[in-house]
């Protein structure tokens, strides 16, 4: 016999109440940042060490630039949800567990907020 | 209460099974993923400081045009390739694909050598462009 409600079962959000959410974001995210990332490897291994003129003209590009704000957009998603996935796999106390959720979302948001104005500061000035 | 589920019989896991190519490539599929997230301090702190003025930038860019920075690099970008191949046969498996035993190890395999060596090509192509 099923007992979920027909609203519940229209949903199909589950027990956790988000569904297939978590999995597809990551799936989502992976296939934007393949071509996303085979540019950044490129650009890095290009441009690291490089004097600071060069660095900076080069990522104040429209092109680079776009390519590096999306760039960043994509993988804190990406990163932020695959950090989750190893602590709900390995920490079982539920406590810890908030605390290690709040951290990992902090730390990818603060990450993605500096890179992203960096990156925009040097696209509009310099 | 004594503690009951100390008893209990454990499923057969890790010591039990023969390590395989499949099982060594998933972990180093999560512990590259895990590298990576760390690695965002590095091009987070080059990029900041490529935003911040010529002065703090030379105070971190000496890091990446040095022989132990340009090994991290070198380390990093491999650690995204081999993420990035990894994940392209997770997107097979999520489509129903590559299951069988043989192809799913040979490709486990093809993952580590083929990301081994994109790194070195895409690091040589670099370096005689540059």
């Amino acid at each position: 016999m099923d007992m979920r409600t027909p609203l519940g079962k229209v949903r199909g959000l589950g027990s956790a109440k988000s569904g297939t959410e978590h999995f597809w974001r990551v799936r989502t995210t992976s296939v934007a940042l393949v071509p996303l990332m085979l540019f950044y490897i490129v650009f890095l291994v290009l441009y690291a060490g490089r004097p600071y003129a060069d660095v900076v003209s080069a990522l104040a590009n429209p092109f680079v630039a776009t390519i590096n704000a999306l760039t960043i957009i994509a993988s804190v998603i990406h990163m932020r949800l695959g950090m989750e996935e190893i602590i709900q796999d390995y920490i079982h106390s539920e406590i810890m567990k908030i605390v290690l959720m709040i951290l990992n979302a902090s730390f990818s948001i603060a990450i993605g907020g500096l890179c992203l104005v960096a990156a925009l500061k040097i696209a509009f000035a310099g | 209460m004594a503690n009951v589920t100390n008893n209990r019989p454990l499923s057969p896991h890790l010591q039990i099974y023969k390590f395989i190519p499949t099982m060594a490539m998933s972990i180093v599929h999560r512990i590259t993923g895990g590298a990576l997230y760390v690695g965002t301090l590095l091009v987070a702190a080059w990029l900041i400081a490529a935003a911040s003025g010529e002065e703090h930038f030379n105070r971190v860019n000496w890091l990446f045009g040095s022989i132990v920075g340009k090994l991290v690099l070198f380390g990093y970008t491999w650690a995204i390739i081999h993420h990035l191949f990894g994940g392209l046969r997770h997107i097979m498996w999520d489509l129903g694909y590559g299951f069988e035993k043989e192809l799913s190890t040979k490709l486990a395999k093809a993952n580590l050598v083929l990301s081994i060596a994109l790194t070195i090509i895409v690091w040589a192509i670099v370096l005689v462009i540059r």
